[in-house]
């Protein structure tokens, strides 16, 4: 088997474990970006520590948690079960990250004159706030979705079977390092219709926006 | 059985242990990668297209490939073209080229980031473009980079646990081992989170304190 025919099957599991988990942090990152700006101190101090331990523990550790070390103790999960939680659970801190600097970008005056119309600040939320702060999200969001395909690779250290973990095993057994070449422009050929598209979600958004 | 964290404190001196070898590996591979990946931006701001592009593609590859697999790169490979590393000398080495890759672009960053009116000014009072990058771009460019380059010393903080796949004795290899003679995953994969978090979180405070202060400051 070329070394090509030994990686390449890996690409349904990476493609995956990044699009699942990205999945899940656009959902889960919106409850903690509004616990992260509520006007409530004690959920805005839980939602801050939470982001800032998550995002502090390399995501290799947190794997290393969930799949050892709650795998374990309370519930034993699949590789990839403990993989797509371990990284969906990093994305929703990063991605409520991204979604505060949103926020930031958008004057206060835009909440005023949502309540000046009798709007409701759910509505206000819903219709006025929320699709500018995904527009200004987007760029970044699209650039954590690349970094977040190349951490999929971690997912190899606890054994799912995607690219990297498939190069290890044929470096391992052929001793030809070169399939981690081959690995590597795997994952750079991936990452380029992800930019793409990116751009061009972010350029029709901008038109139906009027911006 | 025993409690949850029961071993923490008979765990500790062994992580703390680990724990000195990842920071010492992190300071070698940003010694290494800080200054090449200056020279890369350098390269890159070049007027020269033919210095300017090679290195803008050699950075994109960089950035485009994940750290795991040239870490396993750098270690399993070199055997092949007749060059055995030691598992730390091959972890500071990958770790140090990625350093180097983005760091490039946040060097870069800062450059273009300094005001037109600034190069401008110098130029006015006849500073030579040598003389005004050195003096006016240079410092005021870095001053720029400089909340986004300790960003990265700690994804390169974090970045060592990568290093526990090739068989380095850092943080995280310390507590497998630990965990799989006494079986409390658990346990001490708990703490060495803490461990990593006790560095990273405050490390993540600096930077937005010095960002912070760095916007205040008059341009």
């Amino acid at each position: 088997m070329s070394a090509f025919d030994a990686v390449i099957g890996g690409i349904w599991l990476t493609i995956i474990l990044t699009v699942v988990s990205f999945a899940i942090g656009v959902v889960a990152g919106i409850p903690l970006v509004l616990a992260r700006r509520s006007s409530i101190r004690t959920l805005r101090m839980a939602s801050t520590f939470a982001i800032d331990m998550i995002r502090g523990v390399p995501p290799i550790v947190w794997l290393f948690f969930i799949y050892f070390g709650i795998g374990d103790q309370v519930r034993q999960l699949s590789t990839l079960e403990a993989a797509l939680i371990g990284l969906g659970v990093i994305s929703a801190a990063y991605m409520a990250e991204i979604y505060r600097g949103g926020f930031a970008a958008i004057p206060n005056q835009q909440w005023d004159a949502g309540r000046a119309l009798g709007l409701h600040p759910v509505y206000s939320l819903g219709f006025i706030i929320a699709p500018q702060v995904i527009r200004t999200a987007l760029p970044a969001a699209a650039s954590y979705a690349i970094g977040l395909l190349k951490d999929s690779s971690i997912a190899s250290t606890i054994g799912v079977n995607e690219i990297l973990y498939r190069a290890s095993n044929y470096a391992e057994t052929t001793e030809h390092a070169n399939v981690y070449l081959i690995a590597g422009l795997i994952y750079i050929v991936l990452s380029i219709p992800l930019a793409l598209v990116s751009r061009r979600v972010d350029k029709r958004l901008r038109a139906r926006l009027g911006a | 059985m025993s409690g949850l964290f029961s071993q923490w404190g008979q765990d500790l001196p062994s992580l703390l242990h680990g724990l000195l070898l990842s920071i010492e590996v992190t300071g070698a591979s940003l010694g290494i990668g800080l200054p090449v990946g200056f020279w890369l931006a350098l390269m890159a701001s070049s007027n020269r297209r033919r210095v300017s592009l090679p290195t803008i593609a050699v950075v994109e590859v960089g950035r485009g490939l994940p750290a795991l697999v040239v870490l396993e790169f750098v270690y399993f490979g070199g055997p092949n073209i007749g060059v055995k590393l030691a598992a730390v000398a091959a972890a500071i080495i990958a770790l140090a080229w990625n350093t180097a890759a983005y760091t490039s672009e946040i060097f870069r960053g800062g450059f273009l980031a300094v005001p037109k009116g600034m190069r401008e000014a110098a130029l006015a009072l006849g500073l030579s473009d040598v003389h005004t990058f050195r003096h006016v771009i240079l410092p005021e460019g870095l001053r720029i980079a400089l909340p986004g380059l300790m960003g990265w010393a700690i994804v390169t903080f974090q970045g060592t646990s990568l290093a526990f796949t090739i068989g380095v004795p850092e943080l995280l290899s310390h507590a497998y081992e630990i965990a799989s003679v006494n079986f409390l995953y658990l346990d001490v994969l708990s703490l060495v989170g803490l461990l990593y978090a006790a560095i990273a979180v405050p490390g993540a405070w600096l930077v937005r304190y010095t960002e912070r202060r760095l916007g205040a400051a008059p341009m």
